[in-house]
């Protein structure tokens, strides 16, 4: 299918492909080990796309550097990339990544040094995409006039500054389309959109710009089926989930574009999972806000006019997103310290389970009041009745054979966090009978990054994008 | 499809409807936004959507999660998808790491909205009963 020469992979000499093939690897840090493996390996694949960052991540990747400066991005990445990077070059993918976090460059030396072992000395080319990261210019930025005020309570940074632990602008496909052209391997960058990793090498190979509005909103679409891997192709899907077949070496979907900007959704052959009109329908929903404006840093698109169409097994037509010129703002994601949490549990067992845990807590909490303790928050749940649904779970059944009692507190200063993780395990001896499952030890004491989600204009952060060629 | 259990109670009629619970007409998925939870609910027959569409008005799902959500619902539509799109606000305690609850990331506030009881036509609830649940006897 593929027209380009293997060892070019700008395209240079060659005729674009009329299809083009990108895959999930990874839909979160921490995602299957195996699946870009299985991705690369088999079957036909243009590009490997992996997104590694939730909103959180950026601050633990900051705290991880502050403690050595060569860390700060996703590690498991480098190690992955000397498995399939051979592959890669072999079959010309190309592999787009966010898994740069908050450290991109020093991101792009572990790959290079991944290469090297991988015996690809001279052979390959790493693109590193940066100035995502507005940390360093925060206070300029502050002084220039740019409030970056929190989106939901309009609250200005300032607020929080001195506990501002990470702060980066969500940035487009402009500059993987140019490390792309510039003849990278692998692209690397920190905070990107995660649906700017498909839809910028389409950009890339049908020659699409920021002007192409609905062709652009169709890659969106692409990206956010692509983003969080298997949720588009069996994995966590409602939808006949006892019918899930071979979820154990579950396919990762693959979109097949082409440059109208029509797609369809598909994984390999003898791979698990299912790519079904519901399944993907229900991806296409996942963090949804208003479908009529999912807005990028380089479109606006509109998902309310998509039509999916079975067209073969596991084989999804995604058609009909429309779009229109991307805004002048690009969002800004900002973590912040705010205070302390820990959770305890303890199981409580049959007869009156239910019962024996509500008690415990209310012991609990009297001598957490007596020691004058001064928490923003003491959440009790009893998992296995009404953790997750609530009240709506309805009163316990009476001969419930065990429950978990999940204490959880959250305050401004450490202490009193500390000392609750005190107060857990003397209810072992000291409260309601049959109570078991204390074998973790005392609950940890967690640092609180909070997240504040914020606007600034392009022309504060754009200008500053750069992209980097290091030869491995 | 299952014979009828504790799980699948027999529908109550009421003159042409008839009650069934809403993880019987349609399957869902949620996520988060901060401290917006989102639910995305997807008739299973498109032939539903219009039904799923009169039944679930924003003010419905409000009352149906009570106090499990602090500020608004908003509701989208997305008729090509036989879906819609809820977005609770102020449901997830804060949301992100801030939050205390097991569920932080609203990642089963979907079926937490699919217990819903729904009154529709007896023709409705005779196709549709027990086609969200793991029919009895099936091996997992």
């Amino acid at each position: 299918m593929s027209s380009h020469s293997k060892n070019d992979p700008s395209g240079a000499e060659s005729t674009p492909r009329d299809v083009v093939r990108i895959g999930s690897g990874q839909g979160f840090w921490g995602d299957d080990l195996e699946a870009p493996v299985r991705q690369v390996e088999g079957g036909p694949l243009d590009y490997l796309m992996m997104d590694y960052l939730a909103e959180v991540t950026m601050s633990i990747m900051q705290k991880q550097r502050s403690r050595r400066p060569e860390a700060g991005f996703a590690r498991d990445f480098p190690p992955l990339m000397e498995r399939i990077f051979p592959t890669c070059l072999e079959k010309g993918v190309r592999v787009v990544t966010n898994a740069g976090g908050v450290n991109p460059l020093g991101c792009g030396e572990a790959v290079v040094e991944a290469g090297r072992s991988a015996g690809l000395a001279g052979q390959a080319r790493v693109g590193v995409v940066t100035g995502d990261d507005l940390m360093e210019r925060l206070d300029d930025l502050l002084a220039q006039g740019h409030e970056l005020r929190h989106m939901e309570t309009d609250e200005p940074l300032s607020a929080v500054r001195d506990r501002v632990e990470s702060a980066n602008a969500y940035i487009g496909a402009v500059p993987i389309v140019e490390a792309l052209r510039q003849g990278a391997h692998v692209v690397l960058t920190g905070r990107s959109t995660d649906t700017a990793l498909t839809y910028g090498p389409l950009m890339h190979e049908f020659g699409w710009s920021r002007g192409d509005h609905d062709r652009l909103a169709q890659g969106v679409v692409a990206g956010h089926i692509n983003e969080c891997g298997a949720q588009a192709s069996g994995g966590n899907a409602l939808v006949d989930w006892w019918t899930m077949p071979n979820m154990e070496s579950v396919g990762f979907p693959i979109v097949e574009a082409r440059a109208d900007g029509s797609f369809v959704v598909t994984k390999h052959p003898d791979t698990g999972g299912r790519v079904s009109r519901p399944v993907v329908t229900e991806q296409l929903l996942y963090e949804m806000g208003d479908p009529s404006e999912y807005i990028t840093p380089d479109v606006v698109a509109d998902f309310t006019g998509i039509s999916l169409e079975e067209v073969g097994t596991n084989r999804v037509r995604v058609s009909g997103a429309r779009g229109r010129a991307a805004t002048d703002f690009l969002k800004v994601s900002i973590a912040y310290a705010d205070g302390y949490k820990a959770v305890g549990t303890l199981v409580y067992a049959w007869p009156d389970a239910a019962a024996k845990a509500r008690s415990a807590a209310r012991i609990l909490r009297a001598r957490l009041d007596r020691l004058g303790l001064a928490f923003d928050e003491v959440r009790i749940e009893l998992v296995g009745w009404d953790a997750t649904h609530g009240h709506l779970a309805g009163p316990p059944p009476p001969d419930i054979p065990e429950v978990q009692l999940r204490v959880a507190v959250r305050a401004r200063e450490a202490a009193p966090v500390e000392r609750f993780t005190r107060e857990i395990a003397p209810l072992v001896l000291t409260g309601p009978p049959s109570v078991t499952g204390f074998a973790g030890g005392r609950p940890r004491v967690q640092e609180i990054m909070a997240y504040w989600p914020a606007l600034i204009r392009k022309e504060a952060v754009e200008p500053n994008l750069d992209v980097r060629i290091l030869e491995v | 499809m299952t014979t009828p259990d504790s799980a699948h109670p027999t529908p109550a009629s009421d003159g042409d409807t008839t009650r069934i619970q809403l993880v019987d007409l349609a399957h869902a998925r949620s996520g988060d936004k901060g401290d917006t939870a989102n639910v995305g609910v997807i008739a299973y027959d498109p032939a539903d959507y219009p039904l799923l569409r009169e039944l679930l008005t924003a003010e419905r799902v409000k009352a149906h999660f009570g106090p499990m959500v602090k500020g608004r619902v908003e509701r989208f539509e997305l008729p090509n998808l036989g879906a819609l799109n809820f977005l609770l606000h102020g449901a997830l305690g804060g949301g992100g790491t801030v939050s205390l609850m097991t569920d932080a990331q609203g990642k089963v506030f979907s079926t937490a909205l699919l217990r819903m009881e729904v009154e529709v036509p007896a023709e409705v609830a005779r196709r549709a009963r027990g086609r969200g649940r793991m029919p009895a006897g099936e091996s997992w």
